[in-house]
């Protein structure tokens, strides 16, 4: 019989521990993690009883929080679930013993047990406890969340992200969400609007209308505010908005410019952008208090797409002043730059992980487009997807997942939103009601 | 014989039915509208010369690029002549150059190609002896094909950079 401590171990050779010319670029000297392995692991099986309902008015939302964090789990790739139709044993208390014999029997490796309360001005408390079968014995502390009914999906998630960090020993992503462009109309009539959803694609709504042409929208750290570009004037301006009262201010109008390419620093202080005046385009950053801009880049090339490490010390972006379009680290002030990429093709829209130790990128080679990630110094480069069109990576909270835009071809061609492991496994549509490009990730929420 | 200025109303008023839902340019621009069978057909082959009609079917009002190029082609800077001349002729007007790139491309590095083929258009005019108040320059990237198949017979028209006319000496 396998434990669960087998499928840890699995899951630990997968990614091997590397410190790297990566960490010099970070400053720092712990061990990296990196997986370098492109096998397949035989997802761990689960069993997500529902959640038992403490009282009547509980009982939707114990079955629903179930699904979730279910759905969030095998989502993963890493695991798989055993179906509710296979189970032996029902759980009909969260406080009586388990019959760890009944989830064996079903090769159940991991079981996931909960209870959902409803109090008082709709208050939802949901507590799980997450056991290994075959060792018979709770995988941690039993957990409990107190929230409001209407966000219950959140507080599944939560369940689902202290589960999936337990057993792999990665940091959360669950309880998150997506910024990005809804898109409407036919190609030669696009109708483009910004959009929220939660990281599943549940609890979408709409931040802007459709009147003007908006583009790559980018969270702040703290996931409160949006930072994209708008045609409103007439002319491509970054505009911030604010996710909760959907107000929004112009950041920087200079006539006879146009901006675009916004990102925040991780202090949610300044903004890195692309400037253009004439043929060229530029990087600068802007201090969101003073107003004060800074050049970073000053030669004749196209410079754009730049991103932040997360220790904010310094800029990735994309230049073609080599020729074609390749990929550059720079100081966060600015000055000379190391070009980051070799391979064959040119390569854009790079973004910094989370975790610092990876660079995602679109990359086009031969009529192909695929996102990838490397290294921060350019070495271990691995292409994650090959498509007619892909492009515009973002990083889930962990740096274990990246979401793009996947475009298909032709006059009748439209943009889908698309998430996949950094191994390269797991590759997967996320739902949107319409058309959709620009994803970009928020951090974990608080 | 009609009177010239005849002909001017009745052009402009076949114009401006002809780009019936507003005066959207090729882009979002607010201009006199143009794209390809504007104002044709009815029997109407011909255009004031001061009208911007004129400029979008006869001077030709927009160039083509080849791909992940700002360069300006012989066909192109014959057209950008011609729309020069137009604009020293017409000096109530003023105009707004569009640049846009092919889908096959990134959204922000195809934003910066379009805005230089929009300012090689708008460096020519002004080159040519255009005021150079009367020109802005916008970029779309590939946010607004015209064409819309995947094949280089569409992209080649995409690679484009389109000369929008508006009233008004400048902005």
């Amino acid at each position: 019989m396998r434990h669960l401590a087998t499928y840890l171990l699995a899951l630990a050779l997968s990614t091997l521990a590397v410190a790297g010319p990566g960490a010099q670029a970070q400053g720092r000297d712990g061990p990296l993690r990196i997986e370098i392995t492109e096998g397949v692991i035989e997802p761990l099986p689960f069993a997500v009883p529902d959640f038992v309902a403490e009282d009547g008015r509980a009982r939707d939302l114990a079955a629903q929080i179930a699904d979730v964090v279910a759905a969030d789990l095998a989502g993963t790739g890493l695991f798989r679930e055993i179906p509710e139709n296979a189970h032996i044993s029902r759980v009909t208390s969260f406080d009586s013993p388990v019959q760890f014999s009944d989830w064996k029997a079903i090769n159940a490796q991991a079981l996931v047990t909960g209870a959902v309360a409803t109090g008082a001005g709709g208050r939802l408390t949901v507590k799980f406890r997450l056991f290994d079968v075959f060792a018979e014995a709770p995988l941690g502390e039993g957990l409990q969340f107190q929230g409001s009914t209407g966000s219950w999906r959140r507080m599944a998630h939560k369940v689902s992200d202290a589960v999936y960090s337990r057993i792999t020993g990665e940091a959360p992503y669950f309880d998150s969400r997506v910024v990005f462009v809804s898109e409407t109309g036919p190609k030669n009539d696009r109708r483009k609007r910004l959009a929220v959803m939660d990281y599943d694609g549940a609890n979408m709504q709409y931040l802007t209308g459709d009147q003007s042409l908006v583009l790559a929208p980018r969270f702040s750290p703290d996931g409160r505010r949006v930072l994209y570009t708008s045609y409103e004037t007439g002319f491509p301006r970054i505009n911030i908005l604010d996710v909760t009262t959907v107000q929004r201010r112009a950041l920087d109008d200079q006539p006879g410019t146009m901006s675009f390419a916004p990102r925040f620093a991780p202090d949610g202080r300044t903004v890195v952008f692309s400037l253009n005046r004439g043929a060229n385009t530029d990087i600068f950053t802007l201090d969101l208090a003073s107003g004060e801009r800074r050049r970073l880049t000053s030669s004749a090339a196209i410079e754009t797409a730049p991103s932040f490490s997360p220790d904010g010390r310094f800029v990735v972006f994309e230049s073609d002043r080599s020729g074609t379009q390749q990929l550059y680290i720079m100081s966060a002030s600015g000055g000379e730059a190391r070009r980051i990429s070799f391979g064959k093709g040119r390569y854009g829209t790079p973004v910094w992980s989370p975790r610092g130790d990876m660079i995602a990128f679109t990359k086009q080679n031969a009529g192909r487009f695929h996102i990838g990630v490397m290294r921060t110094d350019g070495s271990e480069e691995r292409l994650l997807t090959s498509s007619f069109l892909d492009e515009g990576p973002t990083w889930a909270p962990n740096g274990r997942v990246v979401m793009f835009t996947r475009e298909t071809a032709g006059a009748g061609g439209a943009p889908a939103l698309y998430s996949v492991d950094i191994s390269g496994r797991n590759l997967k549509r996320v739902p949107t009601p319409n058309a959709a490009s620009d994803p970009n990730w928020s951090p974990l929420l608080e | 014989m009609t009177s010239p200025r005849t002909l001017l109303i009745l052009a402009v008023a076949m114009g401006l039915s002809a780009c019936a839902g507003g005066f959207r340019g090729d882009g979002a621009g607010s201009g006199y509208g143009s794209g390809t069978g504007a104002g044709a057909g009815a029997g109407m082959g011909v255009y004031d010369p001061a009208s911007p009609q004129y400029f979008n079917q006869t001077v030709g009002d927009r160039v083509f690029f080849a791909v992940d190029e700002s360069t300006l082609s012989a066909e192109a800077r014959a057209t950008l002549d011609a729309q020069a001349d137009w604009l020293i002729r017409n000096p109530e007007y003023s105009a707004i150059v569009e640049g846009h790139a092919d889908e096959q491309g990134t959204r922000e590095y195809n934003l910066a190609l379009g805005a230089r083929r929009a300012s090689a258009v708008r460096d020519y005019i002004v080159e040519r002896g255009v005021a150079d108040a009367r020109l802005r320059t916008v970029s779309y990237g590939k946010e607004r094909p015209i064409e819309i198949c995947s094949t280089e017979a569409c992209y080649s028209k995409n690679r484009r950079a389109v000369t929008v006319i508006s009233a008004g000496s400048s902005s």
